[in-house]
């Protein structure tokens, strides 16, 4: 079986300095994995480095999607290929309507997939059918993206476009940051309801209580830009108790 | 066969990114190259005016001789040759149209490719058109409908011949013939353009728009456009216009005129898409244009919109005259340069009545190696008690190569009256385009998407059956700003 997502001793520098040192990293179909790390791991680094943001320069190694690389493909490419990130923080996008935004994203994967864009009132439908579940009103909607959302409200607002893309790879970047304990059980059931068989998710966070919503199946911590230990989901609460001090001895 | 149209469309697409810029093969009739007496005599000949029409234009003309090109604006405007174009170009047809089905069905087609149906079968619902072709007006759909409510609209030659008394009466009387180089240039030489009547009372029932198209080589265009509103009356006008893709640079020098009366309302909306020019900066427009509304009566309202895109070079600054008590001066503004072009463009409100109000809303943005100025001048004069502007200038820069300037000029001679202004300049930032590229959204499609919510404020107040229409031209203007 093919992996949905393999990272393969990935190197990358901004400027002169290296940030990730050698990463290796494969996500079957179904399988739910957590990165945590320090802070000034890479972690961040590493999530944009996978979407192919500008401003990362990779030294080696390889990114696939399905067996193919997709350094040569830009963000849009590869997005469309079935990437998606949630932001740590989410951007403004002063004047830009919600709806009109979040129809631009469904329909530039249709196009790409050959198949026919989606009409305005069936896509109404369609969004306010997942804005329910993810306790985001009809205001919410109307509003410039991200403009004027509280962080619970942006967060919120990622995972609704992540349901609407439905990526077969989804990027959660420190998605419990600035949440309350009550946004962070919408947010995480969001989560859980698009685990599915066919996709896959790499969790990126700092605190091990996001993993008690977001149960996964490996953990993986990085540190000083390389993958220190893997292991179940009982690494995640090592972690909790002894600091990632203790458990830099894979190195 | 199919694939050899396919090839052209490819060949179009890549070289051509403005969809207007085909001709259209007419015989014409034109006036002999050069401007002299003789030129004006030819002009107001051919439109069969009355001699104090005449009399007018000679005037101008004498008063133009005398005066000097503007060059106060940030603008590099090479120098044009005043004697090396025609000023009058006209389709050769029919002298005198009982009805549409003797239009050239050449000029039905090419409204038509330019998305102005004029065909009674398919004319835009609610909307009237005026299109003007060159020099001449070549036909105005509606204007039996319009006339049953006692609205005028008709091309401004035959307003000349038919109500000129009304003419007489208000042509220049806001933009006299000497009022700067252009519009002297321009009432000397106006061949074509709309004049519209509201009466008293009178909502006019329809949107109302005329539609420029030059399409001769070597040919400047001079319309000229007189909205008068009755007390009490509101009109809704549009106008459009687009040129063929040629090397050489084209002259437009327009003057629009319009007079408010008491609590009378004139909308005013302009989707400017003159040819640009090429990527290089090669051939282009020059849109010289002086636009001015005066809000005569208490309480009137006078409001300009416009979407600048296209032009070489723009010089234009669409102006309120706040004459009457309470009466309320908007100008919402989108220019948008990129390539070579450059623009110097904003607005004047001078208010002089009691509790006189004036909006400002400017958006321009710079791509490319264009030059982007915003220019405006709020006035204040004694009489104008508690009296009000707010302005709102922003700028936003797509690329490290154009520029984005902003000259406000406020002159306050009333100490009750209040002014406003803010200014914001901008760039797209990486984050905003990487979070829609990350979408799956393409670069070009995100940033006409960020941009025209940078412009949402100034869109909003378009007509509905054109706010579509100048999203998508954002779209286009912007193709090749970025990567």
């Amino acid at each position: 079986m093919t992996a949905l997502l393999e990272i393969r001793d990935l190197h990358a520098s901004v400027g002169d300095t290296p940030i990730l040192k050698g990463i290796n990293l494969t996500l079957n179909a179904g399988e739910v994995h957590a990165i945590m790390g320090p802070n000034g791991s890479g972690k961040s680094t590493m999530s944009y480095v996978l979407a192919g943001r500008n401003g990362y320069e990779i030294t080696g190694g390889d990114v696939l999607i399905n067996g193919e690389s997709v350094l040569e493909l830009s963000p849009d490419e590869r997005a469309r290929a079935g990437m998606f990130l949630a932001f740590q923080y989410p951007v403004e996008l002063p004047g830009v309507g919600g709806m009109s935004f979040l129809r631009a994203a469904v329909n530039a994967r249709r196009v790409e997939a050959g198949e026919e864009e989606v009409d305005q009132l069936a896509f109404v439908k369609m969004v306010r059918a997942k804005a329910g579940e993810l306790d985001i009103n009809d205001d919410m909607l109307k509003r410039a993206v991200n403009v004027g959302f509280s962080g619970g409200e942006k967060k919120r607002y990622e995972i609704l476009q992540m349901a609407l893309l439905e990526p077969t790879i989804s990027i959660l970047d420190e998605t419990d940051s600035g949440l309350d304990v009550d946004a962070l059980k919408i947010v995480s059931d969001g989560v859980n309801m698009l685990r599915a068989p066919e996709r896959t998710m790499l969790v990126i966070t700092h605190y091990q209580r996001l993993l008690n919503h977001i149960v996964p199946d490996h953990v993986h911590i990085l540190a000083g830009g390389k993958i220190r230990k893997s292991g179940g989901k009982e690494l995640a609460l090592q972690v909790e108790e002894t600091g990632y001090a203790g458990i830099d001895d894979a190195a | 066969m199919a694939a050899t149209t396919q090839t052209i469309e490819q060949v179009e697409q890549a070289t051509g990114k403005y969809k207007y810029g085909f001709v259209t093969e007419i015989e014409s009739d034109k006036a002999p190259k050069g401007l002299n007496e003789d030129t004006i005599r030819f002009i107001s000949a051919k439109k069969d005016e009355p001699e104090w029409m005449l009399e007018w234009r000679l005037k101008a003309y004498a008063r133009w001789l005398t005066m000097t090109s503007p060059d106060w604006a940030k603008l590099d405007i090479p120098p044009i040759d005043y004697q090396d174009s025609y000023y009058y170009a006209a389709p050769k047809q029919a002298e005198k149209l009982a009805s549409l089905d003797e239009v050239d069905p050449e000029l039905l087609a090419t409204y038509e490719k330019l998305g102005i149906p004029l065909n009674e079968q398919k004319r835009l619902a609610n909307v009237a058109v005026d299109a003007v072709f060159d020099s001449v007006s070549v036909a105005t759909t509606f204007r039996e409908e319009l006339s049953k409510v006692g609205v005028i609209f008709c091309p401004i030659s035959e307003a000349i011949r038919d109500y000129p008394e009304l003419v007489k009466k208000y042509m220049g009387s806001v933009i006299p013939v000497g009022d700067n180089y252009f519009a002297a240039l321009n009432s000397a030489v106006f061949t074509d353009g709309s004049f519209v009547y509201i009466p008293k009372g009178v909502r006019c029932p329809m949107e109302l728009s005329t539609y420029f198209r030059i399409n001769e080589q070597n040919t400047g265009q001079f319309e000229r456009t007189l909205i008068i509103a009755e007390d009490e009356s509101y009109v809704s006008y549009l106008e459009g216009c687009t040129a063929p893709q040629r090397d050489e640079n084209q002259l437009h020098a327009a003057v629009v005129e319009l007079v408010a009366m008491q609590d009378a309302e004139i909308k005013y909306s302009t989707v400017q898409n003159w040819y640009p020019g090429d990527e290089n900066g090669k051939g282009g427009i020059y849109n010289f244009v002086t636009k001015r509304g005066v809000c005569r009566g208490a309480r009137s309202k006078i409001s300009w919109t416009q979407v600048e895109t296209g032009s070489a070079i723009t010089w234009k600054y669409p102006s309120c005259v706040l004459q009457g008590e309470e009466s309320v001066g908007e100008f919402y503004s989108v220019a948008l340069t990129n390539n070579y072009q450059q623009a110097d463009t904003g607005t004047k409100m001078i208010h002089i009545g009691a509790g006189s109000r004036s909006t400002i809303i400017s958006k321009g943005i710079s791509a490319g190696k264009s030059q982007n100025c915003y220019r405006g001048l709020v006035q204040m004069q004694p009489t104008a008690e508690n009296a009000r502007n707010f302005t709102q200038c922003d700028s936003l820069l797509v690329g490290d190569r154009c520029g984005a300037h902003t000259v406000p000029y406020i002159v306050s001679r009333n100490p009750s009256a209040k002014i406003e202004h803010e200014a914001t300049t901008s760039r797209i930032s990486e984050d905003q385009l990487f979070y829609c590229l990350q979408r799956g959204i393409e670069e070009e499609a995100a940033v006409s998407l960020i941009v025209n919510g940078f412009c949402k404020e100034v869109m909003k107040e378009l007509p509905m059956e054109f706010a579509v229409e100048a999203q998508k031209l954002i779209g286009i203007s912007l193709e090749g700003s970025v990567g």
